[in-house]
């Protein structure tokens, strides 16, 4: 099992508000929008330096989003603001219509998505958004998983052109990839090569998978590690080359099983190369009030949750 | 019948347009409608009726803009937004009949494969078309953010947008509302078709607006009022509504239509917002909308 030394962590909400920043300097077309959130989203920066390019939205989401839609108008490059829940299924008929059906070029960037939002509890831990997204034509979806990779991840999308999702969270978590990494939207990233299983995770699961592989590791077992950053569209030829390889597969994502990157992969699977699947994900529940750990642990999204799924699946194999 | 599209040739926009010229514009518009939405009998012929005389007044008078080539960010035009796209009849006619596209494909409207879909999309690549619109509500904020993008870009032109009344119940027309004001969105006329139905009936019955001048002067926009069927009043609204810009407050016009504007039996009734005539109720419509130089497509 690889090592994935790392000297600090860091939210990567942060590595969204450093890449907000960068593309404040180097990118003049690029706007940013925010609903009362600024703080939160890490946005300070780029509302200090570029006052004229920051609109400040208050709490109207849906505004916002017809605000973006119209902002491309004239070739701004919007970016949008706001907690998970509310960039997604508060306003899911405006991104339907004003961005995605219309082809607009706006960004819908989203911290505090999932259960590591923590205390505030369900009414905020959106475990749908991926779904919600990956729904709409044409809209890309990205769950990065540290600091550095939402902060590539925040520059790529900037040169892409179409509506795109970006989703990332609030707690602290180990920065591991590299600082230089180009981001490729719609290319997976191999973590670790295995001949076992393959693990394909997004968001803060990629950071769980890889201990998940060195216990896995210690009992002999040699797994795949694939970071999913961009659940749409899909890096279909990796997983489907990785799972030909293991001939079985777990996901792991900090999302509802209804909807996630579980959903998409067993998809995929079931039409190309049907073989036995495990998912670790949320299974239609809500959240609840605690800490990230403790949320974590209790609704089975940690390494030992990994390590379960794998032992389960390879008993599964053929 | 003829198939060209001469009556767009000989009507371009212009600032010069006399009333009479927009008068015998608005009713081959409204030819257009009633045979558009006969044709598919489907659509929605009632609020396109009445709101023809402003639509005619900004694109062949008012707006500087270029229909070809087709311009989507629409740098240094007059940009027009559609909020209530279910009166996509009047906005294609207008648009096809100002040269955005060939009057004959109207023909195609609501039909499979066409670029005139039900409600206005962007998707099909309609040339005019710059925000998809129907699920109401939307169009304020996507005018505003263009407003705002005209800005950025030192760009002097104005934004105009067109909203229903019976929207106005939609919670995001006031967000909207509240935002232009405060970030001093000068650039931008918004219109409200106060025609004072909707589909379940009166307005007042169904959700009483109030006084809709008090609660957007309260919000802090200039309010004008007029006669959204009558060119004699609304030409000089509209230049008001103009004289008003960079200010540092957007403008609002309430214009009182009448539903159906122009047929007499489709007019001011609720109960032909969706409803297409039939082939008697079509001959009456169109012997009421006399046109010198008919070219119906």
């Amino acid at each position: 099992m690889k090592d994935f030394p790392y000297t600090e962590s860091k939210d990567t909400r942060s590595g969204f508000g450093a890449g907000l920043h960068e593309l404040g300097k180097t990118n003049p077309n690029v706007v940013a929008l925010c609903a009362d959130l600024i703080g939160s989203l890490k946005m300070d920066a780029f509302v200090k330096d570029f006052p004229e390019r920051f609109f400040q939205v208050g709490i109207a989401e849906a505004n916002m989003m017809g605000l973006a839609a119209g902002l491309t108008i004239g070739g701004k490059i919007p970016f949008t603001g706001t907690f998970a829940n509310f960039s997604t299924g508060r306003v899911y008929d405006q991104i339907r219509q004003s961005i995605a059906y219309s082809g607009k070029n706006v960004k819908i960037c989203a911290s505090h998505a999932g259960l590591t939002l923590g205390e505030d509890g369900a009414t905020h831990q959106i475990l749908e958004d991926i779904g919600l997204m990956k729904m709409l034509p044409h809209m890309t979806v990205i769950n990065p998983c540290d600091y550095n990779q939402t902060k590539a991840a925040t520059l790529a999308i900037a040169e892409h052109e179409g509506p795109v999702y970006l989703r990332f969270g609030r707690p602290v978590v180990p920065n591991f990839t590299p600082a230089d990494q180009t981001f490729e939207i719609g290319k997976g990233i191999v973590l670790n090569e295995g001949a076992d299983v393959s693990i394909f995770a997004t968001g803060h699961l990629v950071w769980k998978a890889i201990q998940a592989g060195k216990l896995l590791a210690e009992k002999g077992i040699n797994a795949e590690i694939i970071n999913l950053h961009t659940i749409k569209p899909l890096d279909a030829q990796l997983v489907l080359e990785s799972a030909r390889k293991t001939r079985c597969v777990v996901t792991a994502e900090e999302h509802q099983m209804n909807g996630g990157l579980g959903d998409s992969i067993a998809q995929l699977l079931a039409r190309e190369e049907p073989l036995p699947l495990e998912m670790v994900a949320v299974n239609d529940s809500f959240g609840e009030s605690g800490t990230p750990d403790q949320l974590m642990e209790k609704y089975e999204l940690n390494e030992a949750a990994i390590v379960r799924a794998v032992e389960k699946v390879m008993a599964r194999r053929k | 019948m003829s198939q060209d599209t001469s009556f767009a040739a000989s009507s371009a926009p212009s600032a010069t347009t006399s009333v009479a010229e927009l008068k015998q514009i608005a009713a081959q518009v409204r030819r257009d409608i009633v045979r558009m939405v006969h044709a598919v009998n489907s659509g929605h012929p009632g609020g396109s009726l009445g709101c023809t005389d402003l639509l005619v007044s900004l694109f062949f008078r008012v707006m500087q803009h270029t229909p070809q080539p087709f311009d989507m960010d629409g740098r240094n035009q007059d940009l027009f937004f559609l909020s209530n796209g279910h009166i996509s009849p009047v906005f294609y006619s207008v648009l096809a009949r100002s040269g955005y596209f060939p009057v004959s494909e109207l023909a195609t409207f609501r039909k499979l494969n066409s670029r005139l879909q039900g409600h206005p999309a962007t998707h099909e690549h309609l040339p005019g078309i710059r925000i998809a619109s129907g699920s109401l509500g939307q169009g304020l904020s996507v005018a505003t953010g263009a407003a705002q993008a005209k800005k950025l870009n030192h760009d002097p032109r104005t934004v105009f947008v067109l909203m229903g009344d019976g929207e106005l119940e939609e919670g995001q027309v006031w967000e909207a509302a509240m935002y232009a004001p405060h970030h001093k969105v000068d650039n931008l006329i918004a219109f409200v078709d106060r025609n004072g139905q909707q589909i379940d009936g009166p307005t007042d019955k169904v959700m009483h607006l109030g006084d809709l001048r008090a609660k957007f002067e309260s919000f802090g926009w200039r309010v004008l009022e007029t006669d959204g069927n009558d060119f004699e009043k609304l030409l000089p609204t509209i230049e008001e509504a103009q004289g008003l810009l960079g200010q540092g407050q957007p403008v609002m016009v309430l214009m009182d239509t009448q539903m159906g504007f122009g047929v007499d039996f489709m007019m001011g009734s609720h109960k032909w917002h969706g409803v297409a005539p039939n082939n008697e109720q079509l001959e009456m419509a169109l012997q009421q909308l006399a046109v010198e130089k008919a070219s119906d497509y």
